[in-house]
């Protein structure tokens, strides 16, 4: 998503990524980044709660006005719980990032890729 | 607690899985910018994002898509009922929450309501989804540029990215 954002601000379409893994995105640079500090897959704000997502669009929109430079993240004042411990067994044995059938078909699609890059030099 | 560091915890996991090469992400010293090309109300908006979704009872359009090991780009229209989506993404943390509301990852009601307010111009007639690639290469040579110019098509002043 990053080198997408990155790809269209260089040909001038100014651009505000929203997102939870803020390591990934600030290890690649992107122009305009607004960082809410929530389990990956909720970059617009907690399911069902329609005034933190439209402030939390909001404040994305205001960065997209107010970004003087490349690089800018902004952090929404928004918390997941009152305790941390969802972020203690991420991406553990415990609790792996994909499940069994979801990492297979990965695995498989990436052997295919392979080939096919092999085959075809794409 | 501060945020999760998802590069290390990536990296100790698959080493901790056997594989013996770390992934490496995109990093770059430099980002580009460009300024807003004019007032925001007159901007009309383009959505990206990587929430792979799709559309109830019509998955059978998607079915090339989903068996390209390219996972090639795709676009949805962006009038859509929301009822009517939902995300087939895999990789999010499904320990801690759901993707069953769709308002939190794609923000397409809520930029219908700024529309409505006229915080912003518009919004394109489609949205992109861009979904992870084995290769770095190919989202920068392949989907950046087909969703460039899908954008210019739609003729998008700004574009809002969702990396789900």
């Amino acid at each position: 998503m990053s080198l997408v954002a990155r790809h269209l601000e260089a040909h001038g379409i100014p651009t505000v990524v929203f997102g939870c893994a803020r390591d990934i995105v600030e290890h690649c640079g992107v122009p305009r980044f607004l960082f809410t500090d929530f389990p990956l897959g909720n970059p617009m704000g907690r399911p069902f709660d329609r005034a933190m997502q439209r402030d939390i669009l909001g404040l994305g929109l205001a960065l997209l006005e107010q970004a003087k430079e490349p690089r800018t993240t902004v952090q929404t004042p928004y918390v997941w719980s009152d305790d941390s411990s969802w972020k203690d067994l991420v991406l553990t044995k415990a609790q792996p990032f994909l499940d069994d059938a979801a990492k297979e078909k990965w695995l498989e699609q990436k052997a295919a890729y392979k080939q096919l890059k092999t085959e075809r030099g794409v | 607690m501060t945020y999760v560091r998802y590069i290390d915890k990536t990296r100790e996991y698959y080493l901790s899985e056997g594989y013996g090469t770390p992934y490496q992400w995109a990093r770059f010293d430099d980002a580009p910018f460009t300024p807003l090309p004019r007032p925001l109300a007159e901007c009309r908006v383009g959505l990206v994002t990587t929430s792979e979704m799709v559309i109830r009872r019509r998955e059978h359009e998607l079915a090339a898509i989903e068996k390209d090991p390219m996972r090639p780009s795709y676009a949805l229209p962006i009038d859509t009922p929301i009822a009517d989506l939902y995300s087939r993404k895999a990789s999010y943390d499904r320990y801690a929450t759901t993707l069953e509301d769709v308002g939190a990852y794609l923000p397409i009601a809520h930029l219908e309501q700024c529309v409505a307010e006229g915080r912003i111009a518009g919004v394109a007639p489609r949205f992109q989804v861009v979904q992870s690639q084995y290769s770095q290469r190919r989202t920068q040579s392949v989907d950046a540029p087909q969703i460039l110019a899908q954008l210019r098509e739609d003729r998008v002043d700004v574009a809002v990215l969702t990396a789900v």
